[in-house]
Parts: structure tokens; sequence; C-alpha cells
């Protein structure tokens, strides 16, 4: 049975969109991050689909390059959030202006 | 004769000028002297023999020298050129041998003062700029001398820049020369639309060459009168000249008597062709002079500041020069400048000496009884006052009567009133001369031995601060009045030589001479309407030459009986005749009528429109508009930036949906 390619992009889009929607409506900034990786995914989600329907393997290899990336971003992401934790005593981003003016 | 040499003429001063300019200040002052001196003595060098090659040529001498193009358009070229005929060779002889004595007085006479270097920096760049005047051969280089020597001649006069009324003397000659430099450059620029180059050679053949007259020429003409009367302060651009005696008195004799206000003469004298192509004005000219130099000698009568006589009696004679170009006798006139040279030089330069001994004193009601005191002073300065009031055998007798007699048979139909007016100021000048010189030398002494003293203390009190050096001069300041040192008095008394026998060069035949002056300065005036000088006859010239004596001698008989027999009787006359006497006393109001009519509606309008208007309203307002609108612009875009990570994020949401909407629905509605 050959799943249609519009099933795979439909539920990439409803992935990224709560991935957005998650991104831009929580304040945990963890809950942020890991939302981001969820739209990665659904991106991810798309280039596999398009590479099986034109059996081209450069989505694939795409994929593993977002997927080493996203990984080297979590690594570095979660030390930043460790070392912003420590210096504000909070993971809420709204509280996390100091750049402002 | 190697023509390259005439570079180094005007060249020489300027490297004096450059090095006293950047490093006189750490150099001793004996070294400084000596530079400048040298730059002026090895150009006086060069005129020498210039002299000697043209004697020993004998034809007329015409030397030139040209470099590559200065400007070079389509059509029109300039070079620094540099030409040398009789009436140059005697202008040099005049600018460097004059200037040469005035630096050597310089020496002494600013001895003690502050800006040492500086001082003789300024005269070098003067005599830069005034040979360059005399040796250019175009009108645009003439006109890079004629304001440079302004240059110089504003630095001068404010060189005591510390006091308010040198300063803004300074600036009003130069301001005022600006009106004068304006008319100059309008008649450059009708030059170069009508005749297509400014060579005064090319030039002068191309009027001579056509019988045109009137018209054009008349408006370049009367344009290169209003230059003129700028620099050499005619009516009605006289007033800067007796503000710039603010300046130190040598820089009066060299650049306000003897040089530099002769500028405007010697252009009238060098476009001699173009004002023989213009009668009109040509009789401008001549009415310029006879009224400054009435109204200069009027002037002169009453004023009690040694310095102020003297500028007055400059403009007087520079009147005197204008009239006798004005009826074409243009080498009457350069024999009147270069006699005035000399005699105008050593009035000063003696002034100078009185004040010098007097420690500042300038005023001649202060004076008096000092012709023992200072004797050489006193008998150079005599020389120069019976010169400058035409007592025979001295020089100015010769010139002035030259200019009288020139005037009277010339065939303008206003010959006679200008002769008339000329006698007249002659008797007016030996009067204010005389009333100078008997109030100065004569009589009791009246300085204000307080005042004096307390000077004295001044002096020396600054002196003691400033100068570490000159402990011996002081002594000799300490007796009170005395005689200048040797390096003042000797150039006074080459001077009064010069005074005496300068005039025996253009004794007329009618007095067994040959009048050698004006046929030395034929071939450059070969071709100017100059009156018939053989048709008249001598009886007349002796007649008028006589009268004009006689003139003089009443004006000394008048100053004799006002301020040596009878001193009280000019304050008597002048309380009797209070209106007049006001009137003179302030100079015929002319400075408060100039500014009342011309100087403050300049500054109303300059104040309101440009300054307010313009400036505050149009050229700051632009900017501020601007900076107004970047700020605002600013404060507005600022908001964006909230430091709110969700809100980028939610712009970067928004612009990626923009971008997407764009790619997918935009082609359609935009235009191909």
């Amino acid at each position: 049975m050959v799943v249609p390619i519009a099933c795979y992009l439909v539920l990439a889009a409803v992935l990224f969109s709560i991935g957005i929607a998650a991104f831009l409506i929580r304040r945990n900034i963890i809950t942020i991050f890991m939302s981001i990786e969820l739209m990665l995914n659904a991106v991810n989600l798309t280039f596999v689909a398009f590479a099986h329907m034109w059996h081209q393997l450069s989505g694939q290899i795409f994929v593993f390059f977002v997927m080493v990336v996203a990984a080297a971003e979590a690594a570095v992401g979660l030390a930043i959030i460790i070392a912003l934790f420590r210096v504000r005593q909070t993971l809420n981003v709204d509280q996390v202006d100091l750049l402002k003016n | 004769m190697n023509t390259s040499l005439l570079w180094l003429i005007p060249t020489l001063p300027f490297a004096g000028f450059l090095i006293n300019g950047t490093i006189g200040r750490k150099l001793p002052r004996a070294l400084v002297a000596t530079i400048a001196l040298l730059f002026t003595a090895a150009p006086a060098f060069i005129v020498a023999q210039l002299w000697i090659f043209m004697k020993s040529a004998g034809a007329p001498l015409a030397l030139t020298v040209t470099s590559r193009p200065w400007i070079a358009v389509t059509g029109f070229q300039v070079n620094f050129a540099f030409a040398v005929d009789h009436l140059t060779l005697i202008m040099l002889g005049v600018v460097t041998g004059v200037g040469f004595l005035i630096h050597i007085y310089s020496v002494g006479y600013m001895a003690h003062e502050e800006g040492y270097w500086r001082f003789f920096a300024f005269l070098n760049l003067f005599m830069f700029f005034m040979l360059v005047l005399v040796l250019a051969s175009s009108f645009l280089l003439l006109f890079v001398g004629w304001e440079g020597v302004g240059l110089a001649s504003y630095l001068l006069i404010g060189f005591y820049f510390t006091r308010d009324s040198a300063a803004n003397a300074g600036k009003k000659a130069f301001i005022v020369n600006r009106i004068g430099d304006f008319g100059f450059l309008l008649a450059m620029f009708l030059l170069v639309a009508h005749f297509g180059t400014l060579n005064f050679s090319g030039i002068f053949s191309r009027i001579s060459a056509t019988s045109l007259s009137g018209g054009f020429l008349t408006a370049i003409a009367l344009l290169l009168v209003l230059g003129a009367a700028g620099k050499s302060a005619q009516i009605p651009l006289y007033i800067w000249l007796p503000d710039a005696m603010e300046g130190p008195t040598p820089v009066s004799a060299l650049i306000h008597a003897a040089t530099m206000v002769t500028a405007g003469i010697y252009m009238v004298a060098r476009c001699h062709v173009l004002f023989d192509h213009s009668p009109f004005a040509l009789t401008v000219v001549a009415c310029i002079g006879a009224a400054t130099a009435l109204m200069a000698a009027t002037i002169g009568m009453v004023q009690n500041d040694i310095k102020r006589v003297l500028a007055y009696s400059t403009v007087s004679q520079l009147g005197y020069m204008f009239m006798a170009c004005g009826i074409g006798a243009y080498s009457a006139g350069i024999f009147h400048l270069m006699t005035h040279a000399f005699f105008k030089a050593l009035l000063f330069l003696a002034a100078g000496s009185v004040i010098h001994a007097l420690s500042g004193e300038q005023d001649m009601r202060h004076m008096g009884g000092l012709w023992r005191k200072i004797p050489i002073t006193f008998w150079t300065m005599t020389a120069a006052v019976f010169a400058i009031s035409g007592i025979w055998p001295f020089s100015g007798f010769f010139s002035k009567d030259e200019i009288l007699y020139q005037t009277f048979i010339s065939p303008s139909p206003l010959a006679k009133l200008l002769w008339l007016v000329g006698l007249l100021t002659a008797g007016l000048t030996a009067f204010y001369m005389f009333r100078l010189w008997f109030k100065t030398f004569f009589g009791e002494s009246r300085s204000n031995e307080n005042a004096h003293e307390e000077h004295l203390a001044a002096v020396h009190a600054g002196k003691s601060s400033t100068l570490t050096l000159e402990a011996e001069p002081d002594s000799a300041h300490a007796h009170g009045v005395h005689e200048s040192p040797l390096v003042m008095t000797i150039p006074l008394i080459l001077l009064a030589i010069l005074s005496i026998i300068g005039g025996w060069v253009g004794i007329p035949a009618a007095l067994g001479g040959h009048n050698e002056f004006a046929h030395f300065l034929d071939p450059v005036f070969a071709n100017a309407a100059a009156p018939a000088v053989e048709a008249a006859s001598h009886g007349l010239e002796i007649t008028l030459a006589a009268v004009s004596l006689l003139t003089a001698v009443l004006g000394i008989f008048f100053a004799w009986l006002f301020y040596y027999r009878k001193p009280g009787t000019a304050a008597e006359l002048a309380r009797k005749f209070q209106p007049v006497y006001s009137l003179l006393d302030h100079k015929y109001w002319v400075d408060e009528i100039y500014g009342r009519f011309i100087i403050t509606p300049l500054l109303g309008f300059s104040r309101i429109i440009l300054s307010g208007l313009v400036d505050a309203g149009i050229v700051q307002g632009t900017g501020a508009g601007l900076a107004a609108t970047t700020r605002g612009g600013g404060w507005l875009v600022r908001r964006i930036q909230s430091g709110n990570i969700r809100s980028y994020a939610g712009w970067l949401a928004v612009g990626a949906a923009a971008v997407i909407a764009i790619v997918l629905f935009g082609h359609n509605a935009l235009p191909h």
C-alpha cells in the first residue's frame, strides 16, 4: 500500500504548526527548546517524504545533517540554559531581557 | 644679462618669509634680522644689476621671462611671466631700495617688541608680493601680487593684535580693499570676455590697433579705477588708510606710504593705453584725485596724532598722483610716486624716531622743543618736510611742479580748475606739514612728565618680565628723550639725501634741466596722450613754479604764525570757526556716514535675512529637520527591539508567513 505524499506533508505541517505555536506561546525555555526540535523533525519528515517520492538520496542525506546540527544545538543550548539558570534562577524567557535598552 | 635672475627677485624675500615664518620663533633676534635683511638686500642687488644692464644696453629695455602654462584652457592661457620695462625698473628700484632701508630701520625700531620674527616674516612676505605685483606681465599675476600685498598689509596693521583697535583697523583695511578688488575682478572678467587674454602686451596692442574708444573700454577702465581707489586710498575708499596707522611705524612707512598704496597709481600708469582710449575714465581719475588731494589735506590740518597727519598727507599726495594720471601725465605721476616714496618714508621713519624717543607718545600736543634733543631726527625730518611742501630744490618741488604744470596746460576742460585745486592743496600741504614740524620740534616741551614716567615704568616692568637680554638700552631709556640708535638714523640720513636730490633727475627744461625722468619713461608712455610739453613756453612754466612756490611759502608762513609766533592763534580760530573745525576734526563725518548708510543697513540685512532667515532658517533648519526625522524614525523602529525572545520569534514567524504568501500568491499580483 502506498501512502500518498500529501499525508506526509499534512502530518509535517501539523507538527510544524504545533512547534511554532508552542514556541510562541510557552514561556518555559526548555519547552521552547523542545518545540524547536519538533519543528526540525517536521521538516525532516518532508525531506524524507520527498526523497522517497523522487528516489533521490540527497534529501535523506540532508536529514542526517539536520540531525547532527540539532544534536550539536541541543548540547550548546542546554549548556546555555544551565548557565542562564545559574545566573537568573528562572527558566521564564520573558524575564530574560538583559539586552533590552 | 641672464633673464632667469628675474625669478629670483621676488622669490628671495619669499624664502626669507618661509625661514622666519617657520623656524624664526626659535632663532635669536640677530639671526632673524640678518635673514630678513639678506633676503631683501639680494633683490636690491639684482635690481642694481638691471640698472647697470639697462645703461649699457642703451635701447629701450624689455626683458621678459615666462614659465610653462599656469592656467591653460581652450582659447585662454596664463603663464607665470615677468616683464621688465622702464616703468617696472623704477618701481623695482623704489620697492627694493626703500624697502631695504626700512628693513634696516626696523631692526632698531622693533628691537624691544614681542613677535620680532613674525614682524620680519610678514615684512618679507610683503616684499615678495609687491615685487610680483610690479614685475607681473599679466593682469592675473598683477592681481596675485595685489591681493598678496593686501594680505601682508592686513597682517601688519594687526601686528599688535591684542589691541582691539589694531585688529579692527586690519579688518577695515581688508574689507574696504575687497570692494576695490571686486572692481578689479570684474574688469578682468570683461577683459577675458573681450580679448581672450590677460597679458598686458596682448591686450594693449589690440586696443591701440583699434580706434575704439568709450563703451566697454570705459567700463573696464572705471572698474580698474575702483580697484585702484581701494588700494591707493582714494575717494570713496580712502577711509582705511588713516586707521592703518595702528600698525608699527616702519610698516606705515613701507606699506602705507612708500610702496603698496602706490600700486593703484602704478596700475593706472601700466594700463595707460586702456585709459587713453577712454577720456571719460581719465576725467573721473583726475576728479577723484583732485577731490581726494584737497579733502585729505583739509583733514590733515587739524589732526593731532603725528602719524595721522602723515596718513592724511599720504592720501592727499596719492590724490596728486591720481590727478597726474587723470590728465595723461603718467610720467609726472610716477615721478611724484618716486619722490613721495623717498620723503614720505622718511617722514614716517622720522616720526617713528620721535615716537621712539618719547617712548610711545604720538600726540603732537605732548611734544615740542625736541629739536635739540634728537638732532639727527630733526634735520632729516626737516629735509622731508621741505621736500613734501615743495620747496626748491628739494625733490618734492620738481615732481609737484611737473604735475601742476602738466595739469595747467592739459587740453581737458577742467584743467584750470584741477590746477587750482592742486595749488590750494600744495599750500595746505605746506601748512600742515610745517604745523607738524613746529609743534613737534619747537616751542616749549609739552610732554606730560608724569604720564611719561609712568609709561616708562610700565615699559620697564613689562620688559623685565618678558625680556631677559637687552640690559644696555635700558640705561638710554632712563634718560627720557633720547636719539635713536645708529641702525635707525642711518636709513634716515640716506632717505634724507634721496629726498633732497631725488628730484634732480627730473628738472624741467625751463629750469635748466633735461627732464631726464620723463624721457626715461618715454618708451613706456610713448603713445600716451600726454600734453605737448614743447608747445608751451618756458616762461609759463617758470611762472607756474613761482606761483606754487609762493603758495607753499604762504602755507609755511601761516603755520609759523599759528604754531610758533603766537601758539594760541590756532585754538582761537578753531573756536571762532567752530562748525568748520568740527567738520574737519571729524573728518567730514565720512566714517559716520558710511556707518549709518552703508554698514548699518548691510548689517541689518545680514542679521535678519542672511543670518536669521537663510542661516538659522534654511541652512540650520535643514540639518535640524534631518536630525529630527532620523530621531523620530529611530524612536518608532526601536520598539521592535523589545529584548523579548518570543516577540522576536513572532516577528520571525510573521516574516516567514509573509515570504511564503508572496512566493505562493505574489507572482500573480506583481506585474511582469
